[in-house]
């Protein structure tokens, strides 16, 4: 059974419909990225799954259980998906330690102690043991993002939505953000991420999915999309990146 | 500093030893203007009060100093009742204006009373001014003869300033909880957490810090209003000021009341520069 299906979604912003009838299905442990031009809809996909944005039209099931129901648990369904931000949004008047803390205290009622102590293990597996009484604003963007990408991880979901995560970031800190999401990948971590980064992208999905004009225009394995894909839209969208020197 | 790499020791330039020449002699040369230009302003005002026609009854009406001396005390037990309503209304208010904004911002409809009503009172008590509420809650209040309804004038005072700078407040609270930007009750709401868990943690904490220097400077307002309750009756600084004036033909009471208003006043607002300060320069960090 698939863990996440999308069927159908529609979302409509002012009379400017983003996303025209979106299918998509992700199996457990599958990486599916998401890539096409900025406002083609990966973004808002990504918020709509999340409960963030309600669509207008279609079905997205988690786990079977059809989370665009009016009447779901939204805040259950919440607790069993990640996201992380391009801009991080960390809270700035926490320290690491209590924004990874929160949502394991606050929301599961992880003991203070034990929810420590897994923060410490993450922060430790992912290079950032010092860090753990810093506030955000003394970390570099890098070094944040690594922080949410735990935020997130830190609530065990079953599902992780990373929305251009190393958009906002120098290039020189790129490289240790993607270096987790490799390491997520290998645990086993399902995921749906939607990026500018090609080469990587290429690397990490099991599947790539081309957004264009509000739907998944084309959707295969990476050697496939990035190699020989069908339609003239998605030559054009890689020939351009390709040029801009993203690749 | 010490894994920068190991460069050639600085030895200060002559262009940047003269640069700095420059400025400190500018630097001198502006606080000697500034001291100048104060004492010139000072003298000014000095000469022109005093010269004024009426200058020698104003001396005798306003700073007689035998009557500073002996209104003091009654003046200073009186200004004690100030800081007692002010200390009691500021923490009332600050729970009124908080719990109003919250009741503002609630969005389900089930609330929907709460949230008019809580309009509806930022609404009418901003709008009347402070010195009518305090007449309306203190005649008003008590000429209903509920059981229970506070008689003792102080007390009237502190609920009629509670309503009336609750709802200054309460817009305070309100704008500090809108300048939270969405993502961050994006970022709480896609961790599971509730509407008001997502308010108690992540939003009200980075609100009150950025509300404070307002805050502050409404409580600087709020201390001197408590001699607005003058007008009904309590005996507090002004009002002893004012039975002392009246059975002395002397206003010099009213200078002390005056002094000991600033005096409280004065540390308040310097703190909140203080802070406001700081928060600038944490930003711009």
């Amino acid at each position: 059974m698939s863990l996440l299906t999308i069927d159908g979604v529609w979302k409509n912003f002012e009379g400017h419909s983003v996303l025209r009838g979106v299918d998509l299905e992700v199996r457990p442990h599958e990486v599916v990225s998401l890539i096409g031009a900025s406002g083609s809809g990966k973004s808002t996909l990504l918020r709509c799954v999340n409960l963030l944005e309600t669509v207008d039209d279609g079905v997205i099931l988690l786990e079977g259980e059809d989370i665009t129901d009016p009447r779901v648990d939204v805040d259950g369904v919440r607790r069993r998906l990640g996201i992380v931000f391009q801009a991080f949004n960390l809270f700035p008047h926490m320290t690491v330690l209590d924004n990874i803390t929160l949502a394991p205290r606050r929301v599961h009622g992880v003991p203070r102690a034990r929810a420590e102590e897994e923060a410490h293990d993450l922060l430790g597996r992912f290079g950032l043991a010092g860090k753990a009484r810093a506030y955000p604003d003394q970390l570099s963007g890098g070094q944040q993002q690594r922080v949410a990408i735990i935020r997130a991880l830190a609530t065990q979901p079953r599902l992780m939505l990373l929305d251009e995560v190393t958009s906002a970031l120098d290039p020189a800190l790129v490289a240790e953000v993607l270096e987790i999401i490799r390491e997520l990948k290998q645990n086993g971590m399902t995921m749906i991420l939607t990026t500018h980064e090609m080469g990587f992208c290429r690397d990490i999905s099991d599947t790539v999915c081309f957004l264009d004009g509000g739907v998944v225009l084309e959707k295969g394995p990476p050697e496939k999309i990035f190699s020989d894909p069908e339609h003239a839209r998605t030559r054009d969208f890689l020939r351009a990146v390709l040029e801009a020197g993203r690749f | 500093m010490s894994d920068l790499p190991a460069g050639p020791a600085w030895v200060k330039s002559e262009r940047q030893l003269a640069r700095e020449r420059a400025r400190r002699s500018r630097a001198r040369r502006s606080t000697s203007i500034a001291t100048a230009s104060t004492v010139v302003f000072i003298v000014l005002a000095v000469v022109l009060v005093t010269n004024a026609p009426g200058w020698p009854r104003v001396q005798d009406a306003f700073f007689d100093s035998e009557a500073f001396v002996s209104a003091l005390p009654d003046v200073l037990s009186g200004f004690l009742l100030n800081i007692k309503i002010f200390l009691i209304a500021e923490v009332l208010i600050l729970v009124v204006g908080l719990l109003v904004a919250l009741a503002r911002g609630v969005k389900s409809p089930a609330f929907f009373p709460i949230r008019a009503l809580a309009t509806l009172y930022t609404d009418v008590f901003r709008g009347v001014p402070t010195i009518l509420i305090i007449y309306l809650i203190g005649f008003g209040l008590p000429a209903l003869r509920l059981q229970g309804i506070p008689t003792d004038l102080a007390t009237l005072g502190i609920i009629a300033l509670t309503l009336s700078y609750g709802a200054y407040v309460a817009e305070v609270f309100r704008s500090g909880i809108d300048s939270v930007h969405p993502s961050q009750v994006a970022a709480a709401r896609s961790l599971g957490l509730s509407h008001a868990k997502t308010m108690r943690f992540v939003v009200l904490p980075q609100a009150t810090r950025r509300v404070v220097p307002p805050l502050l400077n409404d409580f600087v307002s709020l201390q001197k209003d408590t001699a607005l309750v003058a007008t009904i009756g309590p005996l507090e600084a002004l009002r002893q000021a004012q039975i002392y004036a009246a059975g002395k033909f002397n206003y010099t009471p009213y200078l002390v009341a005056a002094l000991l208003f600033i005096l409280l006043t004065i540390p308040m607002a310097r703190f909140t520069d203080h802070l406001a300060e700081r928060t600038r320069r944490r930003r711009g960090a």
